[in-house]
């Protein structure tokens, strides 16, 4: 075991993956001479040239789309945008193209492409850039959706999706590329579609992911020290859903809370509830309330943007609010 | 562009090798033997009749929508002739039957617009959304212009891989105005890449004049900005478009980077079953572009060459006819798909959640459970 930050753990993992197969190449804005805007790209350039490592024009639907035609004819494709918020620009190719091609040309065609780059709240950088994307892309069928939380999840679950024969969208976040971590030496894959049980808890069951996973786990130390036990499990995945271990975690807890960073309007969080309330009904003891983002546009403000995300603070308030039903 | 058309104002001009009566212009004879040029004519007319039928089969309810291609067919039969059977298309609405000149089955071809069992695309397409993977060719996106930057996306996959392959798509004239035609025109300039971005500048975006597009000179006249060369093309000449097409994918293929070619042509026919063009345009316009029919023009040069006669054409109508008859009947016959088909080909494999759908629709427990693999 080794400890790397989140971004050395993707970056370790494009470089493995580019290194198997000479059909996997990046592109994106700022990926090669600048070293990417996140420095996740950092001397690929050097390593793997300016044709696998591609600088790409400022245009996300045109390089999204340049990715796609290159994976239908053979390529397995990583397109960087610089954040998902940018990724608007590209929804097109993404949404009608990229999850419908292995479909609609009734299996002749495949698109083994993967679109990654930041997610959500980069603090203080205002509505445009700090949207999370999960619910969204989540909705869509043919595409597969991940969001990891920790450097070894990124390491392990990006060389799945590269790997993978449909197109992964991967959600990572800006304020966890510092992050740093153990990550298992030599391969290291983690399937997608297999969800994680990062804290075991008889009291409460936390689910999440992505960057919410450390607010939720310092909120169960808080609540640990007041005797309340919380289970917490990281999604990992959000399309496809793994939810046997929160059924299982349910079926001792009776309790549930999901935490989500994006918008409370429908969305994951909500996926999670309906499946809850449907596969678990006889052993909920109180209804599964979920602590997510505010229902508006991020405000730059500090003070403003701090109220309207999920803190350790709110968990802990969830999980009392689930307690006290 | 090349000795063919050198001095010739590419991207203002109209590269023609036809005159309006079947004649050849002084030292523009592609040169191609007999056999071919009688495959090319035989292949506007089983264009033009298949039209003309699936048109019929629509109005008689049999499908839900067609797009004709009448008065547009010289460029994706040329286009099939001028490449290579291992180079890669992206069409647009009216250029499906390009991979009908590169060897697809005309009955799997048809069954595309019942969208049953024999349709290679399992009925997941609206009609005039032709694909086919053993001819190297994609289905276009409903959407105006994603297929553009894709075909870039592939041209750029055959450089990286090292083929001297091309990739060619295929956009009608407002298109032009959509970011696709932009990104694509950009990166393949950017990159140097071996593709053809062709517009059939048809002059109407359903009700739309081209004029309503562009204020440029032309669309070729856009090539100047991404720094690769624009043709302007006699759209309805098919030894022209066969010719620019022919010369562009060499130069492509010896590194020589992309192409727009503009090919100036007339949707004679209405934008699609669903559309009535007499309401937007007037008959004086339609009957004029009538007269430079590509069909008609190509028939007024083999007559004149000799390879074709009144009692030949006669039978080639009547071979034709059978042929497009026949593939019709087959195609329209073909067994239906299976309801379980719905969930196939959304992902490689099926995830629990699919299996899930497929049993609650067929009335039957699940294999798997929440999250099994």
């Amino acid at each position: 075991m080794r400890k790397l930050r989140y971004r050395e753990a993707l970056r370790e993992a494009i470089a493995e993956e580019m290194e198997r197969d000479p059909n996997v190449f990046l592109m994106g804005e700022e990926v090669g001479y600048y070293q990417g805007a996140y420095k996740v790209t950092e001397g690929l350039l050097e390593r793997f040239g300016a044709e696998r490592v591609v600088d790409a024009p400022i245009a996300e639907s045109g390089f999204a789309g340049l990715g796609i035609g290159a994976a239908m004819v053979g390529l397995r494709p990583i397109i960087e945008f610089m954040t998902w918020n940018f990724s608007a620009v590209a929804f097109d190719q993404i949404l009608n193209n990229a999850a419908k091609v292995r479909q609609m040309s009734g299996g002749q065609f495949t698109c083994p492409i993967v679109f990654r780059g930041p997610n959500g709240v980069a603090r203080q950088t205002g509505a445009q850039h700090s949207q999370s994307f999960d619910a969204i892309y989540a909705y869509i069928p043919g595409v597969k959706v991940v969001a990891p939380a920790t450097p070894a999840d990124a390491k392990g679950l990006l060389k799945s999706a590269i790997r993978d024969e449909n197109p992964v969208i991967f959600l990572e976040d800006e304020r966890l590329y510092g992050v740093t971590g153990e990550v298992p030496d030599g391969e290291h894959l983690v399937p997608i579609g297999v969800s994680n049980l990062v804290r075991q808890g008889a009291t409460a069951t936390v689910v999440t992911w992505g960057k919410m996973l450390p607010a939720v786990l310092a909120a169960a130390e808080t609540l640990g020290r007041e005797g309340v036990e919380c289970a917490v499990i990281d999604l990992r995945s959000l399309r496809p859903l793994d939810l046997a271990p929160v059924y299982a975690s349910v079926a001792e807890t009776g309790r549930a809370l999901v935490v989500q960073e994006g918008w409370p309007y429908g969305g994951v969080g909500a996926e999670v509830v309906d499946r809850l309330q449907r596969e678990c009904f006889a052993q909920l003891r109180a209804p599964v309330l979920r602590v997510t983002g505010r229902d508006a546009s991020m405000p730059y403000n500090k003070h403003l943007e701090d109220l309207s995300i999920p803190s350790a603070e709110t968990v802990v308030r969830g999980v009392r609010a689930v307690l006290a039903y | 562009m090349t000795e063919t058309i050198a001095g010739f104002e590419a991207a203002t001009g109209l590269f023609r090798v036809l005159d309006d009566a079947g004649g050849v212009f002084p030292g523009r004879d592609p040169g191609l033997d007999d056999a071919t040029l009688t495959q090319i004519y035989r292949a506007l007319r089983q264009l033009r009749l298949l039209d003309e039928k699936m048109l019929i089969v629509q109005r008689q309810g049999r499908i839900g929508f067609y797009g004709e291609v009448k008065g547009q067919e010289a460029t994706p039969i040329a286009a099939g002739f001028a490449l290579r059977h291992d180079d890669w298309v992206f069409p647009g609405l009216r250029e499906g039957a390009v991979m009908l000149v590169r060897g697809f089955p005309l009955a799997t071809y048809v069954a595309q617009c019942w969208g049953n069992g024999r349709d290679v695309q399992k009925g997941r397409q609206m009609p005039s959304h032709y694909s086919g993977r053993a001819v190297n060719q994609v289905a276009w996106s409903s959407c105006i212009g994603p297929q553009i930057p894709q075909a870039v996306g592939a041209a750029w996959a055959m450089k990286l891989q090292g083929h001297d392959r091309v990739a060619v798509g295929f956009f009608g004239d407002g298109a032009t105005s959509q970011p696709d035609f932009h990104n694509a025109a950009n990166f393949a300039g950017v990159y140097k890449l071996p593709a053809l971005l062709v517009c059939q500048n048809n002059h109407w975006a359903i009700s739309v004049p081209s004029s309503a597009q562009t204020a440029s000179a032309s669309f070729a006249a856009k090539a100047v900005a991404y720094g690769i060369p624009g043709v302007r093309v006699d759209g309805n000449d098919a030894l022209a478009v066969y010719t620019v097409m022919r010369e562009a994918a060499a130069r492509a293929r010896a590194g020589g980077g992309a192409t727009l070619i503009e090919c100036v042509t007339y949707r004679i026919g209405a934008h699609s079953s669903s559309d009535d063009p007499s309401r937007y345009r007037k008959q004086e316009e339609v009957d004029a572009w009538v007269a430079k029919d590509p069909v008609e023009r190509f028939r007024r040069f083999m007559y004149a060459r000799g390879l074709c006669d009144e009692a030949r054409d006669a039978a080639l109508t009547e071979a034709l006819s059978q042929e497009i008859n026949a593939a019709i009947q087959e195609a329209e016959a073909s067994p239906a798909l299976r309801r379980e088909s719905l969930f196939e080909d959304v992902y490689a494999g099926l995830p629990w959640h699919l299996d899930e759908q497929r049993s609650d629709l067929v009335g039957r427990a699940p294999a798997k459970g929440h999250g099994e693999h």
